[in-house]
Formats: structure tokens, C-alpha cells, sequence
């Protein structure tokens, strides 16, 4: 089985460490309540995003969902831009009009997180598109939900995308949740197999497991590239945190069961990967190294974020258009 | 100058663009058969790249537009009949009028979402809203509505071209109306209404599908010694509030003939700003001549019952001359 380069390996780590530790920063300064609106952190899905971008560059687009932080930073968004813009300030990304929920950066092929669920699927299909005239071999990845699934919108991207052959790969992150649904309550049958009718590859890849995420999404980023069309690829993982920091607030019963979180977490897909890592050759004072730097990035983005100037009020009267 | 169907005149307008940026491009549910002649020759002309139908499935087709203007193609997405921007109302509604806006600016969005809309084909309910207002009140979404054949070329070549994402809706059935039309490329600038008739008792603004009744009504009430300034606003995101606004400083009187329902149309907005700066000159109240909040119905004398015509637009200019007279 193709496993990826010592290096790429330890970018992989590299990138869900630094998810990782951004978004539990995010848990604890949205409990402090610093932040101006909600957050869905991407916790115990860092596999996915970095086992899918690791495969993309600046030029490839992505689309990416509500729960976007960790496809940002996969992408290769900068992090002090991204808390920034969370926290509603001047030098957020998006000049703090845009929020948690839209994060974008189009210089880095980064087409918004999206606040409507399924919303990024069809913008991606257009970026697909576009992609396939420019005959650059560039792609486009819409991440989704298993919520997101169950929109209408994801049977017109596989069957345009199936007619036109479009370099298009859809991630659906099966994290068990439809916002507060389990997924099997509100989901029939597999979503992966939603592919086949279509003629397009329909592929399961362990969530967790970022080498098989990245493995999987290896095959279907070549795909797209080689101009043979879409593929749909499921990714089974978890959701460690709530569908958004605040449901506790508002929530009057759990809707799972906490040995069910708790059976998670031991496969969480950092401890994974770094034994993994360690079988591989990488030492633990290396990752100890990784682990330094990632918290060094976090503290700078953290501080430069607190530290920035509210934009100008006149701000809001800007860019309706160009 | 050639006289030329209206049809006839979005078709060389979308050629000439598509000739003039190889990035332009168009997409749409049967655009390479062309149901209403717009689209017709495009596709052997540009190529299966360029010109491609889709299946009918309007959610993909707008956010799709979205995505590829994002990646920096011009996108003319087809969107036949107007009541299927509906269909496809979260890409237009939450994604194109809202993206540069939420993202401070990063990206340009240069799509135009083209449909025909209105009534008087016994085309029934789902096939003959004037869906303007819903898309005026976006806010990141410009609205075009042309009223003649020159203007529909001159107004969409400005469309293709805008950097913006553009409702462009062109009246359904007036697609066989003639007119003499500029050779050649012609822009008319977004944002500028036209006087298509001078006059000086009463401004009549007329939008779209409005714009003949109101000539003809305006000629009809020059024989009773009444004269009509008529007005076409051609956009009505941008609106040309000044320009309006001038000819009502003229004729102290207003009434706005518009296909849309009575209840937040463009009428309304019309009137309202109008009503805030002339109320001291106005000679009367502003008067709307719209459709009643009915659903549009399909049986010939139901249709004709709610469409504002050219009896009912000269009926309001009347009143408006009437008012505080004495009985």
C-alpha cells in the first residue's frame, strides 16, 4: 500500500497538530467569551483536511462548510488571518465581515467556508469547471457533510459533473452528526455508494486514519487531474465537540452518549498517526520539535489576534460590489 | 442601424461579447437548441467549451456560476424562465450577492443570471412572475430590464461586462418586438435611465414590459392634451434616482407601471424615494399601476384581469391630473 514520504508524513502531522491546537485555543477563548458569534470546531476530523490537501496546491480550489477552520489551514490560510477574522477584527482575512462561517482566501484557491450546509458543493463544481477550460490540471475539492449529503444539490454535482468530466473531487466528512441528528437517523443507506449510479467512484476512507485519507484522496486528485472526472469520497470519522461551542447553553438533553465520545477519542487520529510516525522512523524528540513550533504559531495568532484594532464602522458600507 | 427583434439583438449582444473575451462563457438548460432563438448558432460558433447546456438542475447551475466567476471566468447562466432563479435561489441569494461582501472584497463575480419573465402567454403561475423585486432587494445583485431591442443589446453587452453578478430579465413574449438597433458593439451604461418620451404634465415611469403600453398610453392621452414623460429606468440595481427624480421636478406628478405584485415592488421603492425628494413639489399622490398580490393565472380573460395595461396606466395618469381638483 502507498504510504506517503517521510516528509509529506510529517506535514501531515504538522498540519493536524496545528487544527488541532487552534481549534481547542478557540474551545477555551469562546468559553472566556471573547468571540462575537459561533464556532464549529473542527476537532477529531484533522485527518481529512490535511489528508486531502496534502495532495492540492495554491492553484487547486476548495470549497469548503460552516465547520471550515481546519480546511482553511490545510489549504494553507494563515492562521493570525484566520483568528483575527473569528474574533470580528480589521486584519481577519475577510476584515471581520465575514466571520468563522467564511473564512476565504482566494490567492490560496480557498473558496470560503460557507454558512449554508451544502452550499460550497455547486461553487466548487463551477471552480471544476473552470479548472477544466483553463487545462492547467488544476482541481476542485468541495468538503461537505453527511448532513451536507442530504442535500439535493449533491445529485446535480455528480451527475453534471459525471456528464462533463469534471476535475472534481467531493469529500463528505462523515462525522456522525447532522448538527444534533446522528447521521443514521436522518440517512439511508451509504453515501459513498450515492456515487455509483452515476458511474462515478464512490470510495470509503477511514477518517481517522490521515494516511488513508490521504491514500484515498491520492488516487481521486489524479483522477480529476488526468481529465477522467469526479469522485465521491467518504470520509467516516467523528465529531469529539459539539456541533457548535454553545449548545450546552441551549441544548436541554445530550443526544449521545458520552462512552460513544469517549470510544472516539481513543482513536484519535493525532495519537494515531504520531505512533505511526514513531514506527517510521521520526523520534519523539522530533515531534517534540513540531509540537514546540505549532504552539509558537498558535501563541502569535492568539496574541496578534486579541491585539487587533476593530475595523472602522464605515467598513460595513464597503464591497457589496466591485 | 438595422431593425432587429429583440431576440435577435441579446444574440448578437452575447456574440459580440463572447467574441471580445474568449473568457466569457455560457451555460444553461437548452442553450445549444435555443428555445427562444437568444442563444441560437452560439454554440457552432464558440465550441462545446465555451457554449454548453446543462441538465435541469438550477441549484448547480447558479453555484456553479459562482464558482467559475470566482475562478475567473465572465459566466452567462441561462436560466430560461425566471421563476427557476427560485429553483436555484441559494447560490444567487446567499452565495453570489453575498460572497465579495463577506470575503472584504476578495473576489469579482462577473456573472449575468438571464431569464424571461412576466406574464401574458397563458403561461400560468410558475412560468410568469416579475421576480425584480425579490432580486432588487438582495443588495449585492444588480437588476437589468430592458424595454426595447436596442437596449437589450446595449444592456446586457454592459451586463457581460460588469464585474458584478447581474439579473438580466427580458419581457417574455416581447422577444418578436422590433426596433432599430445599433450595428456593431453597443454598451448602455448600467445606472441611466432613458426619457423615452418627453413631455410635461406627468412622469410615467414604466420598467420593462411596461415601457410600450406607457408610449402607447402617453400617445393616447396627447389627444386628450395631456402631456407624458415617459421614463424607463433600464436598471433598477443601480437605479438612476436622479435622473427620476429630474423629470419629476419638472412635471410634479408621478406614476410608476410595473409587472411586478403591488406589495415591495420596484414601484414601491420608486415611489418612496421619489415621495422623499419631491414631497413639496408633488402635485399629487404617486401613483403605482402594478399587478394585484395574485398569483398570476392561466385563462386568457384571469390574465388580462391583473395585468396593468395601457388603459389602466393612462387611468392613473388621469387621476393624477384629477387630484384636488373639484368635482
Amino acid at each position: 500500500m502507498e504510504i506517503p514520504d517521510r516528509e509529506a508524513a510529517l506535514r501531515l502531522y504538522r498540519g493536524m497538530a496545528l487544527i488541532r491546537a487552534m481549534e481547542e485555543r478557540l474551545g477555551v477563548v469562546q468559553k472566556g467569551g471573547d468571540l462575537p458569534g459561533p464556532v464549529h470546531l473542527y476537532v477529531g476530523q484533522e485527518a481529512v483536511a490535511m489528508g486531502v490537501c496534502a495532495h492540492l496546491d495554491d492553484s487547486d480550489w476548495i470549497a469548503s462548510t460552516h465547520r471550515g477552520h481546519g480546511h482553511f489551514l490545510a489549504k494553507g490560510g494563515d492562521p493570525g488571518a484566520m483568528v483575527a477574522e473569528i474574533y470580528g477584527r480589521a486584519t481577519g482575512i475577510c476584515g471581520g465581515k465575514g466571520g468563522s462561517m467564511h473564512v476565504a482566501d482566494f490567492k490560496r484557491g480557498i473558496l470560503g467556508a460557507n454558512g449554508i450546509v451544502g452550499g460550497g458543493i455547486g461553487i466548487a463544481v463551477g471552480a471544476a469547471l473552470a479548472a477544466q477550460l483553463d487545462r492547467k490540471g488544476r482541481v476542485a475539492v468541495a468538503f461537505f457533510g453527511d448532513g451536507g449529503a442530504n442535500q439535493g444539490v449533491v445529485m446535480e454535482a455528480l451527475n453534471l459533473g459525471a456528464i462533463w468530466k469534471l476535475p472534481l473531487v467531493l469529500v463528505c466528512e462523515n462525522n456522525g452528526f447532522s448538527e444534533f441528528s446522528p447521521t443514521a437517523t436522518v440517512t439511508a443507506g451509504s453515501i459513498a455508494e450515492r456515487a455509483h449510479p452515476f458511474g462515478v467512484p464512490g470510495v470509503i476512507a477511514d477518517g481517522n486514519d490521515v494516511v488513508d485519507v490521504w491514500r484515498v484522496a491520492k488516487a481521486a486528485v489524479e483522477r480529476a487531474r488526468k481529465g477522467e472526472g469526479p469522485t465521491l469520497v467518504e470520509a467516516r470519522t467523528y465529531r469529539t465537540r459539539g456541533h457548535v461551542e454553545t449548545e450546552v447553553t441551549f441544548l436541554s438533553t445530550s443526544y449521545r452518549e458520552e462512552s460513544e465520545v469517549e470510544a472516539w477519542k481513543a482513536r484519535d487520529p493525532i495519537v494515531a498517526h504520531r505512533a505511526w510516525l514513531l514506527t517510521q522512523g521520526a523520534t519523539a524528540a522530533g515531534l517534540a520539535g513540531v509540537d514546540r513550533d505549532v504552539a509558537t504559531i498558535v501563541e502569535a495568532a492568539y496574541a496578534s489576534a486579541a491585539a487587533a484594532p476593530w475595523p472602522e464602522a464605515s467598513a460595513a458600507f464597503e464591497h457589496m460590489f466591485a | 442601424m438595422a431593425r432587429k427583434r429583440t431576440i435577435q439583438a441579446i444574440n448578437d449582444a452575447i456574440a459580440l461579447e463572447m467574441e471580445r473575451d474568449p473568457r466569457v462563457i455560457l451555460f444553461g438548460e437548452d442553450v445549444e437548441i435555443s428555445l427562444f432563438g437568444d442563444t441560437k448558432g452560439l454554440r457552432d460558433r464558440f465550441g462545446p467549451d465555451r457554449v454548453r447546456n446543462t441538465p435541469i438542475c438550477e441549484q448547480v447551475m447558479t453555484a456553479a456560476a459562482v464558482g467559475a466567476a470566482a475562478a475567473g471566468y465572465r459566466v452567462i447562466c441561462h436560466m430560461m424562465y425566471g421563476n427557476f432563479l427560485y429553483t436555484g435561489f441559494d447560490a444567487i441569494a446567499n452565495q453570489a450577492a453575498k460572497l465579495r461582501y463577506m470575503t472584504n472584497g476578495q473576489v469579482k463575480l462577473p456573472i449575468v443570471f438571464m431569464a424571461v419573465i412576466g406574464a401574458g402567454r397563458s403561461a400560468a403561475a410558475q412560468h410568469s412572475d416579475s421576480m425584480h423585486p425579490t432580486m432588487m432587494n438582495l443588495g449585492g445583485i444588480k437588476v437589468v430590464m430592458p424595454g426595447s431591442p436596442a437596449d437589450a443589446k446595449g444592456l446586457l453587452a454592459a451586463s457581460v461586462r460588469d464585474d458584478n453578478p447581474v439579473v438580466f430579465l427580458q419581457a417574455a413574449g416581447r422577444g418578436g418586438e422590433s426596433g432599430e438597433v445599433p450595428d456593431g458593439e453597443y454598451v448602455v451604461p448600467l445606472g441611466v435611465a432613458e426619457i423615452k418620451k418627453p413631455g410635461t404634465d406627468v412622469t410615467l415611469v414604466a420598467i420593462g414590459s411596461m415601457v410600450r403600453p406607457a408610449l402607447r398610453a402617453a400617445a393616447d392621452l396627447d389627444g386628450e392634451g395631456i402631456s407624458v414623460e415617459v421614463v424607463d429606468p433600464r436598471s433598477l440595481v443601480p437605479l438612476d434616482e436622479e435622473g427620476i427624480v429630474a423629470s419629476v421636478r419638472r412635471t410634479g406628478r408621478m406614476v410608476v407601471a410595473d409587472e411586478a405584485r403591488r406589495t415591495c415592488g420596484a414601484a414601491s421603492e420608486i415611489s418612496a424615494r421619489v415621495s422623499e425628494s419631491c414631497f413639496g413639489i408633488l402635485k399629487a399622490p404617486v401613483e403605482r399601476v402594478t399587478v394585484a398580490d395574485v398569483a398570476i393565472p392561466y385563462s386568457p380573460p384571469l390574465e388580462k384581469a391583473v395585468l396593468p395595461d395601457e388603459g389602466r396606466i393612462a387611468e392613473a395618469v388621469r387621476r393624477t391630473l384629477r387630484w384636488g381638483a373639484r368635482p
